[in-house]
């Protein structure tokens, strides 16, 4: 009989610090969990920074920036005509692309509040999630087997077919922040509904719109994929638009797989240079953006 | 008139003298006639969205017939890929999507889900900001960039520190042997890890931050410690959400080409061991499509795209759907 009555008290005395202590030790152990998993997450960025940095900005000289490159075997030489390739096929994309997807933008906002709305904001989402490998075959199908070779064109179309879903849905985004009080001030004062998106809802978003602009522009710019078969790359100096044509990315991916030393040590100075040109110009473009907003405001 | 006048008319006769006094953005509009011809631009620019998507589908489909009225079904269940005698079996590239896929998924959706709990529940606020931005950051980095730093860094450490040690210790479950080379499926797992871990962590930062802040309240009141307020308030809540970011991851990593294409080792066999190269349907297409000669070389490869394509939109559509499950009921419209 006294067991009995002494058995639960002493269980329960027994028993209720562990738990508590195990239950504290969990929090803590969890707590640590978590702590490590930020680490080992900035481990690799933090590793891919250092190597950009050490190796890349290491290898810059000036005959990198200006010189095409040589033949297999010679040191030296350098990227130029694949940074001006570059700019011409990010140029191509962004003339096709950017006002396609703002005026996709205008209507997924002002016009698309019914089920053809839904439906290209659907599609719009699904677009931004295919392989960009995939778009690649496609600009190839419609512009390469059309011209019959490798252009500037064909990689331009490419990287537009991917900019627009992206730039659909941010500036939809953006014009849907602009208060409705605005678009109807602009209809009592008798200003029809074109030029009020246009002058006013259009102007109001401007900083937003184009931010999502530069997103799109930087997710494209790193871009290989798609410029494999459509663009092809090319070791020499070209600026017209239906030759195949280099460009950085692509330069990188072969000398990065080449047997020669040198062509590494290019290949991460061509990695820095991608890098600094592309957090550059997305710079460059929020800061104007941002003095032109406030000059305006 | 009796009745109601229509209010296009009311607009068209009664605003214009007064507009002309008030605005001079008036003075050149064009009135009803530019208002429906802007609305129809706007319009083919949204139907351009859509029209993009039939023009993919159908390009795939139209350039991919030779080789699906050859092969049929088999084309997906067969091993060979032979472009001198034109035999062409899908099997080994679609073993290695999923496999590296799923390396990738098994490697970051514990750490993506760690450093969101981190950054939403634990972190102190001042190292939030900067934390999320560097994580993004990741995100903002080329394909080819990885591939880079993944042949000179992460491929070296694996042959040399990684891989023995695995085969010592793992060996013999059979995933973890043969020769440590470094370039393997392993290789690619990883650096798929890496370069999903910012969408997977972000997508659930956004969905732990959607849970309701009483049900952490709930939880602490009923004497919860923070880890079991994060298991039972916070985790269990955001499931549907989370779920939804790790199927966007897995839509990112089975379309991911060149950072998988420069360390896999490009060989179309099915190896059990995960030191074993490997190849997948991204890597073949980015390797032999512009130097395939032959029209059904050529067919082979676009129905791969094709197979690509579907997987991925199927998948996103899947992810889309999830998230916004949880995320609905956030206000979209400003001014709704």
């Amino acid at each position: 009989m006294p067991d009995l009555i002494n058995k639960p008290a002493k269980t329960e005395s027994a028993k209720t610090p562990p738990i508590a202590l195990r239950r504290r030790v969990t929090d803590h152990v969890m707590t640590g969990v978590a702590v490590l998993t930020v680490i080992l997450v900035l481990a690799p960025l933090v590793a891919i920074f250092a190597y950009l940095i050490y190796r890349g900005a290491g290898s810059i000289n000036w005959s990198f920036l200006t010189q095409t490159p040589k033949p297999v075997g010679e040191t030296g030489g350098g990227m130029a005509n694949a940074i001006v390739g570059s700019a011409l096929i990010l140029g191509l994309a962004s003339i096709l692309g950017v006002p396609v997807g703002i005026g996709g933008g205008i209507f997924l906002a002002e016009y698309g509040r019914n089920r053809f709305g839904d439906a290209v904001r659907f599609t719009a989402d699904v677009l931004n999630g295919v392989p960009s490998i995939v778009i690649g075959i496609v600009a190839y199908a419609i512009v390469v087997l059309y011209q019959k070779h490798f252009s500037a064109l064909a990689g331009g179309v490419a990287l537009a077919l991917m900019m627009i879903p992206t730039i659909t849905r941010t500036t939809e985004d953006m014009l849907l922040l602009v208060p409705q009080a605005l678009r109807e001030a602009a209809y009592g004062l008798g200003i029809p509904r074109w030029r009020t998106t246009l002058s006013v809802t259009l102007r109001t978003a401007t900083s937003g719109v184009i931010t999502g602009v530069m997103l799109a522009f930087a997710r494209v710019a790193g871009e290989t994929a798609p410029l494999l078969f459509t663009a092809l790359g090319n070791q020499f100096w070209n600026v017209r638009v239906n030759e195949p044509t280099a460009a950085l990315p692509l330069q990188i991916y072969s000398y990065a797989l080449s047997p020669y030393d040198d062509w590494h040590r290019q290949a991460w100075a061509g990695a820095f240079v991608l890098i600094v040109l592309i957090v550059s110009a997305v710079a460059a473009v929020r800061f104007a953006v941002r003095r032109g907003t406030f000059g305006a405001a | 008139m009796p009745g109601p006048q229509p209010t296009e008319k009311a607009k068209l006769s009664g605003v214009p003298q007064a507009g002309e006094l008030a605005s001079p953005l008036l003075r050149d509009s064009t009135g009803e006639a530019a208002d429906q011809a802007f609305k129809f631009l706007m319009w083919l620019c949204g139907l351009a969205v859509l029209g993009m998507l039939v023009l993919i589908v159908y390009e795939l489909m139209l350039r991919s017939s030779l080789s699906w009225h050859k092969f049929g079904f088999s084309f997906f269940a067969t091993r060979e890929w032979d472009p001198v005698s034109d035999q062409f079996g899908a099997l080994p590239f679609i073993y290695g999507t999923l496999v590296s896929s799923l390396l990738a998924l098994l490697i970051a959706v514990p750490l993506s889900v760690g450093v969101a709990v981190f950054t939403t529940e634990m972190c102190p606020k001042g190292l939030r900001g900067p934390l999320s931005f560097f994580v993004e950051l990741l995100a903002a980095i080329p394909s080819v960039v990885y591939g880079l730093w993944a042949i000179f860094v992460l491929v070296p450490l694996l042959s040399s520190y990684v891989e023995p040690f695995l085969a010592r210790t793992l060996g013999w479950t059979g995933f973890f042997n043969g020769p440590p080379y470094g370039i393997s499926m392993l290789a690619a797992g990883i650096i798929l890890a890496i370069m999903i871990i910012p969408i997977i962590s972000s997508i659930t930062r956004e969905v732990l931050m959607v849970v309701p802040q009483h049900q952490r309240e709930a939880a602490l009141a009923l004497g919860a410690t923070r880890w079991e307020m994060i298991r039972v308030g916070v985790l269990r809540n955001a499931r549907a959400g989370i779920m939804g970011g790790v199927i966007l991851g897995l839509g990112r990593a089975l379309g991911e080409t060149m950072a998988v294409t420069m360390v896999i080792g490009n060989r179309p066999e099915i190896a059990r061991s995960l030191f074993a190269p490997g190849y997948t349907m991204a890597s073949v297409l980015a390797n032999e499509f512009s130097e395939a000669t032959g029209d059904v070389y050529l067919s082979a490869l676009v129905e791969i795209g094709l197979a690509l394509f579907l997987v991925t939109i199927v998948v996103n559509a899947l992810a889309r759907l999830l998230v916004w499950t949880v995320t609905r009921g956030q206000p979209s419209r400003a001014n709704a």
